[in-house]
């Protein structure tokens, strides 16, 4: 786990913008930066904010790769920084913001205010069956390999990995992508959910939704929890068309 | 500068504050939302272990109920919790897991037969019940006599945090994200919401509200080695502080975890332990069992915490080039166990130190974890000295926890008191003298005085560097105000923290920029968090006896002859460089539960003089009773169900009741 190597020199160029200053344009910035044991973009990033320049804009919360927070294009592919070691990584690191999210500045991007207007619009939420709900009493009984498959898609950290890496999310404004389509998936799924298939087809039943998956499916493969994204696309696809042809 | 005007403001978007959130909005109130981060990024999303709710389920949680969760928490918290809350707590807990179940948190779920557990070291095979199939599973926590932990594998304040923040979604409340709460505004002893501060834009609004939420979370950063988020600087009890008025209880209380990875701090869940993994030193030695023969990886976390660093002490730890650990050996739990139910370790380990937990020990030594001192509330949640003002959650002193809080009773509190004093609010909300009436000339006065803080910072001469301060502080903190104490180190702690504090009345910045400015937000938020680290420091130099977290070498032994009280610490002038102390004293004629030992940890306390008369008290009236049901007998010793709110009240079922 400690490794001996001597410490390498790293070199990060990070793109630099903050629309809320005048006169301020996007443009590389280059810091250097001494590798250290166990150094990860979390540590390296702090440092160069503390030691070289205190208005380098980024997010990190938990920095333990749960919470979803620093999302950021690394060596040109969507990951969580604080969980990347940068030995890893080559000693030359460029560093961009999520695309498609609104920019804060610099590394920083939007992600809540995109979410929200998804779980909105997606009505992301379990839509009860009637009646106010008696606490007193014992649970409903849930199959417990049931719980674990909507567990393991409610693991969804809503990183906006899986929308910067979307090829469809980049042309058309609206689309859901592939964190909203794997929601869709888990309340489908779950049967505390009142809705069927019909009402998901309200909400996804068109380009903005399911239809408009080209299948290239980046997703999957920079989903940091590795959610099961390609199956579960399909599947509901499949099960959203049915309900089209009726 | 602008004021916006609403019913309730919350000031957090972490479990608690959602959670209150809902209940007012469902009172009929308008809530608005305050949070440094997307809701969802709260900390409570890093919960990994579990929620304590005494449903009993799990055979191994048979013949659990509310009077044994109420022991266990007493116990945990050694004698420091307020008994009442505790009651009001643990009724409230399965009816929130219930409620968590039927908003779409996919608890994990009991499967009826036989199945392996390790136990002590040992593969046991139990049996689970036919009935319990399907309803909510529960694990196995330190410091619980039953398995009463309901998780949802170990992404469980995931999994809540998701389903609450959707609800909140479902319910329209709006959620103010990237805003930070800098200053309450108080008046005649009424609080009438917060002057806020919008990260992006650097703009300044007053949100007037006619009752201020706080539920900001935890102050784990005062430390350099937590396993807290980066936004965990304990700002929120830092301004109640600075109102002059409202008091935080018991800031000495600080608990630390025993399973930080070694040496990022980051956590790996209790229900590692409580699945059956074990702690060993650098021979491979399980040395737990040497010092608590009872509970041995399991005892309260305080405990194991103390043992860990004493052995580390003796020589036994593992040697690293960033100093010594001790080993949590997972591997006797399986591939398959660490697969499906501790996911979030197994990714924490290969992401951050390359380790596979199935085949390889994980590095780990005590890191701080949680913060059982905050705001100083009542039963309903509400200050006892600036009315209006609610605290729930990590921020609040409630006093659930006393000394030390048991694994899984912090996210249960979040939920719990969330729902309860979210029906306070409603109740204050609802009462027409409580109608926000304060002149619009006092509230400018807080956003003047908020923006020549800033300005102060921004434009001023100060030469002092707000990180070189910080990590001084942390420095401090963690050498001298850790997980053993002594008095000669918090005095010199006290000196250096004050020391910091007036610098920090110096403190410059390089980058001027008025809106999104990082530099800008560590160098206000350093200068409060001295005032709380002084708080913490302060608290613990004066308080001379050892009681749960708070661990004296010079004051070994728990006194509850003088020191069975709650500490309050208030800030009374700007120009202070020390919070004011004050007593409130615990009473012992009133606890169902009088002190005793734990079960754990030391036996050697100093009673107090009230003790042996209660005790009697309670098993004379316990005799008497003899012939009734526990819910009598409870209600003879310490009746608490009055102080819930209507609808909270009411008794839980198991299925042991259906006949
Ligand atoms: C790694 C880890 C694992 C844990 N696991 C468990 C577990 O298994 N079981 C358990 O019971 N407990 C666990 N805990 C403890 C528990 O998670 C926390 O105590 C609890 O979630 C805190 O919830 P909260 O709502 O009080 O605060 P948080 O979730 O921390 O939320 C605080 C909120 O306040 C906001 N905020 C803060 N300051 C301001 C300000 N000035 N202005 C505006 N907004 C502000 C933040 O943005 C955030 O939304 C764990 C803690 C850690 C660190």
């Amino acid at each position: 786990m400690t490794d001996q190597t001597a410490h390498r020199k790293l070199s990060f160029r990070i793109l630099r913008y903050n629309p809320q200053e005048n006169g301020s344009t996007p443009r590389l910035q280059r810091y250097e930066l001494e590798e250290a044991d166990g150094m990860t973009l979390f540590i390296a990033l702090n440092e160069i904010r503390e030691q070289q320049d205190p208005s380098l804009q980024f997010d990190f919360v938990c920095r333990a790769g749960i919470c979803g927070s620093c999302g950021m294009m690394i060596n040109g592919r969507p990951g969580l920084a604080c969980r990347t070691l940068t030995r890893n990584l080559p000693p030359e690191i460029t560093l961009a913001p999520l695309p498609i999210f609104e920019l804060i500045g610099d590394l920083s991007v939007n992600t809540g205010r995109w979410m929200r207007d998804l779980g909105e619009r997606l009505e992301t939420w379990v839509h009860m069956k009637a009646g106010e709900l008696d606490l007193g009493h014992i649970e409903e009984t849930m199959d417990p390999d049931l719980a674990e498959q909507i567990y393991l898609l409610d693991r969804c950290i809503e990183c906006g990995c899986c929308v910067a890496a979307c090829g469809t999310a980049r042309m058309r404004e609206d689309f859901v992508g592939a964190v909203g389509l794997s929601k869709i998936a888990r309340f489908r799924l779950d049967p505390r959910d009142a809705r069927t298939d019909a009402d998901y087809y309200e909400l996804i039943g068109d380009d903005d939704g399911v239809f408009g998956c080209m299948s290239l499916l980046a997703c999957h493969d920079v989903c940091p929890k590795n959610l099961p994204l390609k199956t579960q696309i399909a599947f509901l696809r499949r099960k959203i068309a049915a309900v089209g042809i009726k | 500068m602008r004021i916006i005007y609403t019913d309730v403001l919350v000031i957090g978007g972490g479990l608690a504050g959602l959670r209150m959130a809902i209940a007012a909005r469902r009172r009929g109130h308008e809530a608005i939302i305050l949070s440094l981060v997307p809701a969802k990024r709260s900390h409570s999303k890093a919960a990994q272990g579990g929620m304590q709710a005494s449903l009993g389920n799990v055979i191994k949680g048979q013949g659990d109920s509310e009077d044994v969760h109420f022991e266990d928490t007493v116990r945990g918290g050694d004698w420091g919790a307020d008994q009442e809350v505790v009651r009001m707590f643990v009724n409230t807990a399965p009816k929130a897991v219930r409620e968590l179940a039927a908003w779409g948190v996919p608890w994990s779920r009991v499967r009826k037969g036989d199945r392996e557990v390790i136990i002590n070291g040992q593969k046991v095979t139990i049996t689970e019940r036919d009935a319990a199939h399907g309803l909510v599973a529960q694990r196995d926590f330190g410091g619980t006599k039953k398995w009463r932990t309901c998780y949802v594998a170990d992404g469980t304040g995931h999994a809540m945090i998701t389903a609450i923040a959707d609800q909140a979604i479902a319910a329209s409340i709006p959620v103010h994200e990237h805003n930070e709460a800098l200053a309450l505004i108080h008046d005649s002893g009424r609080c009438y919401g917060a002057v806020v501060r919008d990260l992006v834009s650097g703009e300044l609004t007053a949100y007037v509200a006619k009752a201020t939420a706080l539920a900001t979370g935890g102050a784990g950063r005062l430390y350099r080695v937590t396993t807290n988020a980066v936004i965990c600087e304990g700002i929120g009890q830092a301004i109640a502080l600075e109102t002059g008025v409202a008091t935080l209880g018991n800031m000495e209380a600080v608990q630390f975890h025993p399973t930080g990875i070694f040496p990022a701090g980051i956590l790996v869940t209790e229900g590692c332990r409580g699945d059956g993994g074990l702690l060993r030193d650098a021979d491979g030695h399980r040395f737990m069992p040497d010092y608590e023969p009872e509970k041995r990886e399991l005892a309260s976390r305080d405990v194991v915490s103390r043992r860990m660093e004493e052995h580390i002490a003796r020589g036994k730890g593992a040697k690293s080039r960033f100093g010594d650990h001790l080993w949590l050996d997972i591997t006797l739990l399986g591939e398959h166990h660490i697969r499906h139910n501790l996911r979030e370790v197994y990714e924490i380990c290969h992401y951050f130190l390359g380790v596979d937990p199935v085949k390889e020990w994980i590095p780990v030594r005590a890191a701080q974890h949680y913060t059982m001192g905050g705001v100083r509330t009542g039963p309903t949640g509400e200050s006892p000295n600036l009315k209006g003002l609610f605290a729930a959650g990590e921020a609040a002193c409630w006093d659930m926890h006393g000394f030390n809080r048991l694994g899984g009773n912090s996210v249960a509190e979040t939920v719990v008191a969330g729902m309860i004093v979210g029906e306070f609010i409603g109740d204050f909300c609802d009462r027409p003298e409580n109608d926000i009436n304060i002149p619009t000339a006092v509230v400018h006065d807080y956003l003047e005085r908020e923006q020549a803080r800033l300005s102060a910072l921004l434009t001023g001469r100060g030469t002092e560097d707000a990180v070189a301060l910080r990590v001084a502080m942390q420095e401090i903190m963690t050498a001298k105000v850790g997980i053993f104490r002594r008095g000669k180190d918090l005095e010199q702690a006290v000196d250096e923290l004050q020391q910091l504090l007036v610098r920090s009345r110096d403190i410059g910045v390089r980058y001027r920029a008025a809106g999104a400015n990082p530099e800008l937000v560590t160098a206000y938020r350093t200068q409060r968090m001295l005032k709380l680290a002084l708080t913490v420091a302060y608290g613990a130099l004066a308080r001379s006896e050892s009681r749960g977290a708070h661990y004296r070498e010079d004051f070994p032994r728990r006194n509850d002859a003088e020191w069975l009280k709650r500490t309050l610490a208030s800030w009374s002038n700007e120009s202070d460089t020390l919070p004011t102390l004050t007593y409130e004293a615990l009473d012992v004629r009133r606890m169902e539960l009088p002190p005793g030992w734990r079960g754990y940890g030391a036996r050697d306390h100093i009673h107090h003089p009230d003790t042996a008369t209660r005790e009697k008290e309670v098993e004379a009236l316990k005799a008497k009773l003899a012939s009734s049901d526990r819910f009598a007998v409870q209600q003879a010793l310490m009746p608490y169900e009055q102080l819930l709110p209507p609808r909270l009240r009411g008794r839980n079922e198991r299925i042991d009741d259906r006949s």
